[in-house]
């Protein structure tokens, strides 16, 4: 993080634009096009911008377009792009339905970074470290993505392309995320290692079990930083729907996630430390959601 | 780069700055308003010294644009204090000796009373995890928790052991 610059300002000059509505929003991105950035809590911007990774001609902030705050349930969940972390934390259907997400926003580093940083910045920024991604991913979530002219629905598991990139095109905006209701016998887990509790995670995990007696009816598991993006693991999921869930399924499963992942070494871990972690916390994050799935409530 | 104009009250009184764009809120209450309360310390979000509050939320005054808190209120460590008496928490800070050099002092007391303002009897575990992000390079934190823990109460009797 530490390069040879400045942290007291920030360098790069910008024009600053505030709309009150997306439809302005949609007008300021066609005007200026690929160079302009927009802003939501600035969490990662402005941190970029003071390292002049980034340099945008023109800031578009989103804090004052009501329509992306806020989180609103019908057939699915919305949560609107510029909800802070620490509002879907506190938001009683996500207590009640996805508790992956809550775990996950709950371990974000700081309760500052928590207020000022929002859901849809943390997935666009698209870290592979990012905490709600693979939240996001289990609980299978779709980005809403729209632009002046059309509004696409993409799920999530298609949505980042490689580290700091989706499919995001330039003049679209991501107005939410939705998640589907969870089914019946749904027990859910996020895990996070990470140096300290203030930082962003060496490994972290995401689990959802359906649960039918001791039948595994469905599952996904989810992990970050131990790729170029937030990943699905799709062999072990293989390994154990249909089968019973006990801890040896769930083991075996870990093996094949510490296996099927491509972790780097970095300042923050070894790759062969973040692949043995990442065994022991996916069987026990596999253990709590399928326990939690037991506890009856969807969760 | 465009100049902005922007309103916001500062410790309760209205304010009018002309800033540039890329000005941070930090810097507008360090260098034009000279409060230096409120300290810069890695810049970007790792250790809290630069929290302030805006509108009642704690806010990382190196990350946020001046013009992005245009029409909000922004109380810093100065603000506190109501008619010359000290905040109920800077109070137990003084009573608990939870200061040694200081720079990491306003960052914690805006992120404390926040977590007090939600729940007045935090557990020592919820100040922990409230307080995660504010960092103290002395590594004076019980003394910053038992202060945070004890804001108005009695303040503890400090007994010099008997020789
Ligand atoms: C000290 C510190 C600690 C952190 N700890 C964690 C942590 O523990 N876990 C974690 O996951 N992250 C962490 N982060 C990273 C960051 O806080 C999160 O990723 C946060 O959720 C980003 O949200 P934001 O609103 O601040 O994003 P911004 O910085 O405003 O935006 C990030 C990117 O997304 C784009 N963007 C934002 N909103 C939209 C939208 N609606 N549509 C299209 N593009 C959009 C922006 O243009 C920008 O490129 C930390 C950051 C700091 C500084």
């Amino acid at each position: 993080m530490f390069m040879n610059t400045n942290t007291r300002l920030v360098s790069p000059e910008f024009d600053y634009l505030q709309p009150k509505t997306l439809a302005e929003a949609f007008t300021m991105l066609a005007d200026h096009g690929g160079s302009a950035k927009l802003l939501a809590g600035g969490t990662d911007l402005l941190v970029q911008m003071k390292m002049e990774r980034q340099q945008p001609s023109h800031v578009i902030s989103l804090s004052r377009v009501k329509e992306l705050a806020g989180i609103t349930e019908g057939d699915v969940l919305t949560i609107g792009a510029t909800t802070s972390i620490r509002d879907v934390s506190r938001s009683g259907p996500v207590i009640a339905g996805y508790t992956a997400l809550q775990e996950a926003c709950n371990a974000y580093s700081t309760v500052s970074v928590m207020l000022m940083g929002t859901i849809g910045g943390n997935i666009c920024n698209a870290s592979p470290a990012a905490d709600t991604a693979p939240a996001l991913l289990v609980h299978d979530a779709s980005a809403v993505l729209r632009s002046g002219k059309a509004t696409r629905t993409v799920p999530l598991r298609d949505f980042f392309t490689g580290p700091g990139k989706t499919v995001i095109q330039p003049g679209e905006i991501l107005t939410a995320v939705e998640l589907p209701k969870p089914a019946k016998g749904t027990g859910s887990a996020f895990l996070k290692i990470s140096r300290v509790v203030a930082d962003i995670s060496q490994v972290c995990v995401a689990v959802v079990l359906v649960r039918d007696g001791d039948t595994i009816t469905d599952c996904r598991i989810a992990l970050g930083s131990v790729g170029p993006t937030p990943m699905r693991m799709k062999q072990a999921v293989g390994a154990l729907i249909g089968k019973r869930g006990t801890p040896e399924a769930f083991a075996a499963a870990a093996d094949i996630v510490a296996k099927d992942i491509t972790p780097i070494t970095d300042v923050r871990a070894t790759e062969k430390y973040r692949r043995h972690v990442s065994r022991i916390i996916a069987r026990d994050a596999l253990l709590t959601a399928w326990q939690r799935a037991a506890e009856g409530a969807a969760k | 780069m465009k100049k902005h104009t922007v309103h916001f009250t500062l410790n309760g009184s209205p304010r009018e700055y002309t800033v540039n764009a890329n000005e941070l809120l930090l810097n507008v209450i360090r260098e034009q308003e000279k409060l230096t309360g409120t300290k810069y310390g890695c810049g970007i979000g790792e250790c809290g010294a630069c929290t302030v509050h805006v509108d009642g939320k704690p806010t990382l005054s190196c990350l946020a644009l001046a013009v992005s808190v245009d029409g909000a209120e922004v109380v810093t460590i100065e603000g506190l204090a109501k008619r010359g008496e000290l905040d109920p928490l800077q109070k137990s800070f003084l009573d608990h000796n939870a200061v040694q050099c200081g720079y990491c002092t306003p960052g914690m007391i805006m992120i404390g009373r926040n977590l007090l303002d939600e729940n007045p009897e935090p557990t020592e575990e919820e100040v922990r995890t409230h307080m995660r992000g504010q960092l103290c390079r002395c590594t004076g934190y019980a003394s910053i928790t038992k202060a945070v823990m004890g804001a108005g109460k009695p303040a503890p009797e400090f007994k010099i052991p008997a020789e």
